[in-house]
């Protein structure tokens, strides 16, 4: 089967001009506008980023999430075939100081209050081009609540990639995502309790502490000898 | 067991595997490692078999799993620099450089000229004694117990000695710092880094010589857990391992992150996406590098390793998010953080090549006999400090 010493292309395949999308601002809203027209009926939302103003990102309901996922890998012109990084952001329940204007005792004016703003669990993803050499396209879903509802819709079937990294998510956050086709911890063991990225996670003072079947025997065979020494 | 912990029930899961026709007697299932020597550290491989063909193969990892980016968002940014050191061990100075990029794009910090060419050299120092030593690993897994391994360590304590002269530590560098790096060069430390870059040289010609072209090599290498362009791609795969299947994807090239655009290199690219391409792509990267580094070392400029206005004490981003990636040896590294204006990060999230490089090792094995998958595994380059994190 030796098929000898191989010839390996050694020229750089890569372009001097810069990439088409490179993340400004108006890219992203033209971006959002013609995923509305494209894909009509979905709902997109843009973040922005005040620290890295090229890296804002778009946040679509998982309801969507997939369509949107595949219109951006196909779309001749983006081809954002390559999703780098999948994570998640866990945003608890959070009290904030807002400005609002309030008519107290018949005069209007401007009194600070506390709204009480709902937690949620996010996962984000990092999109960029193989073929193109553009991105990061970042993806965001959200999910409702942080206990009852925390499904999101899994964007493995449309890479690859994101199959190791989302059990990951699921693993440390608890993000559910349906339609994984392997939805198990990965880094953590079976029957770990809770998971540690939360925010308010508290970790057990005997997390080493692990059931075996060996404590199963010693158990029956304490009731047993408790059953033997009871009165008859 | 701790008796004075307080009772607690377990959720109990049935096994993946528990319907599986293993338990009919026809397949066997066998676990190779977590001790196994060829596995590289602490990671383990479910392999079911049907005689000596694997029909499923499951990675097991999170032995050396410790929460790093728990821990890192419970102290402030510069605290976690010395730790992303313990990422993956063998290059150091690549994920240094990898959080320090991030933090600086989140932050706005300026680097200056010198820093950036210290950290060309460093990193490009760090792909050759990485190369070097997986592919003396590789070959360790096919049965060429000894000799090609401890050539290549011969040159790697080169390198780390020039590691522990500049910083002080051989693997544990932690030498970046947010708009800079740690301390200058010491004095004639650059004629001894070229004088390690012209032996390098001679010691990769010697290492071809010997191995490139062996018919045991060729064999066991070529044909041998193909991965497709297409597959590759999709499933996130990235440096030598990508472009061994033909993904013209560099990020020095791509990014043009730092100074590589100061630098004329050129990508190696393979048709084939066998094990015999990864380990020529890692060969002639190791060429690329040398190019780089003797450009570099002749035309690092005088001036201050790191901006004076950078603060090291009571740094304190302002809110928003950061990714940042580089080319590390083993694939794209990146960062992700979120900053809420505090003086620790919100989010900080590692995206590890080869965990993700991990994702296609069923689908390399399916097919191949056992001694094949643990040459393959060889051929992935992982290191587990970095899978688990």
């Amino acid at each position: 089967m030796v098929s000898g010493i191989r010839n390996f292309v050694r020229e750089s395949l890569f372009s001097s001009e810069q990439s088409h999308y490179n993340g400004a601002v108006e890219q992203l809203e033209a971006l959002k506008t013609r995923l509305l027209r494209e894909l009509p009926g979905t709902r997109i939302a843009l973040v922005s980023n005040a620290a890295v103003p090229s890296q804002g990102s778009l946040a679509v309901p998982p309801s969507d999430a997939r369509a949107v996922a595949r219109w951006l890998r196909d779309t001749p012109d983006l081809r954002l075939d390559f999703c780098s990084n999948v994570t998640g952001v866990d945003w608890p329940d959070r009290d904030e100081k807002v400005m609002v204007r309030r008519t107290v005792d018949g005069i209007e004016k401007e009194v600070t209050e506390v709204q009480h703003r709902p937690g949620y669990l996010e996962v984000v993803y990092h999109l960029y081009s193989v073929a193109l050499g553009g991105g990061p396209v970042i993806l965001r879903q959200r999910t409702s609540n942080r206990t009852t509802d925390v499904e999101v819709a899994s964007l493995t079937p449309v890479w690859r990639s994101c199959e190791f990294q989302e059990r990951e998510v699921y693993d440390l956050f608890g993000v559910r995502f349906s339609d994984h086709p392997d939805l198990r911890r990965i880094l953590l063991w079976e029957g770990f309790r809770d998971h540690p990225m939360r925010r308010d996670y508290v970790p057990p003072d005997d997390y080493e502490y692990e059931p075996t079947p060996h404590d199963e025997v010693l158990e029956r065979a304490q009731r047993h000898r408790a059953s033997q020494e009871a009165p008859r | 067991m701790n008796p004075a912990a307080a009772p607690r029930t377990f959720e109990v899961r049935p096994s993946p595997d528990a319907a599986d026709p293993v338990h009919d007697g026809s397949l066997l299932e066998v676990s190779l490692g977590p001790q196994h020597p060829s596995t590289h550290g602490v990671f383990r491989m479910d392999v079911v078999l049907d005689g000596e063909t694997v029909v499923k193969l499951k990675p097991v990892f999170g032995y050396l799993h410790r929460n790093h980016e728990k821990i890192a968002e419970n102290t402030s940014y510069l605290g976690s620099m010395p730790y992303t050191d313990r990422l993956d061990y063998f290059c150091s100075l690549t994920s240094n450089w990898a959080y320090a990029l991030t933090v600086e794009r989140l932050a706005g910090l300026q680097v200056p000229e010198r820093a950036e060419y210290l950290r060309v050299i460093t990193a490009e120092l760090t792909r050759l004694q990485n190369h070097a030593a997986v592919c003396g690993f590789l070959l360790q897994d096919m049965g060429a117990l000894g000799t090609p391994l401890m050539y290549a360590f011969r040159e790697r304590e080169r390198i780390l000695d020039l590691f522990e002269s500049l910083t002080g530590a051989r693997m544990m560098c932690n030498y970046m710092r947010f708009g800079g790096c740690r301390c200058d060069t010491p004095p004639g430390w650059l004629e001894q880094a070229r004088s390690v870059v012209t032996g390098f040289g001679a010691f990769l010609d010697e290492f071809e010589a010997l191995l490139s072209s062996n018919e045991i090599l060729l064999g066991r290498t070529q044909g041998i857990g193909i991965l497709p362009r297409e597959l590759a791609i999709n499933a996130g795969i990235s440096g030598p391992m990508a472009r061994a299947s033909g993904v013209a994807y560099d990020i020095r090239k791509v990014d043009r992150y730092g100074i590589y655009d100061q630098f004329e290199f050129r990508v190696p690219l393979g048709d084939h996406g066998d094990v015999f391409d990864r380990y020529m792509i890692r060969a002639l990267e190791m060429r690329e590098s040398l190019r780089i580094l003797g450009a570099a070392l002749q035309r690092i400029p005088a001036g201050p390793v790191i901006d004076p206005k950078a603060k090291l004490r009571g740094f304190r981003p302002k809110p928003g998010e950061s990714y940042g990636r580089i080319e590390s040896p083993k694939g794209e590294l990146g960062f992700y953080l979120i900053s809420d204006g505090g003086p620790n990060p919100w989010r900080y999230r590692i995206r590890p090549p080869s965990f993700i490089n991990l994702t296609i090792l069923e689908d390399l094995c399916l097919g191949r006999s056992v001694a094949d998958a643990v040459v393959i595994l060889g051929s992935v380059d992982i290191v587990l400090g970095e899978v688990d994190r």
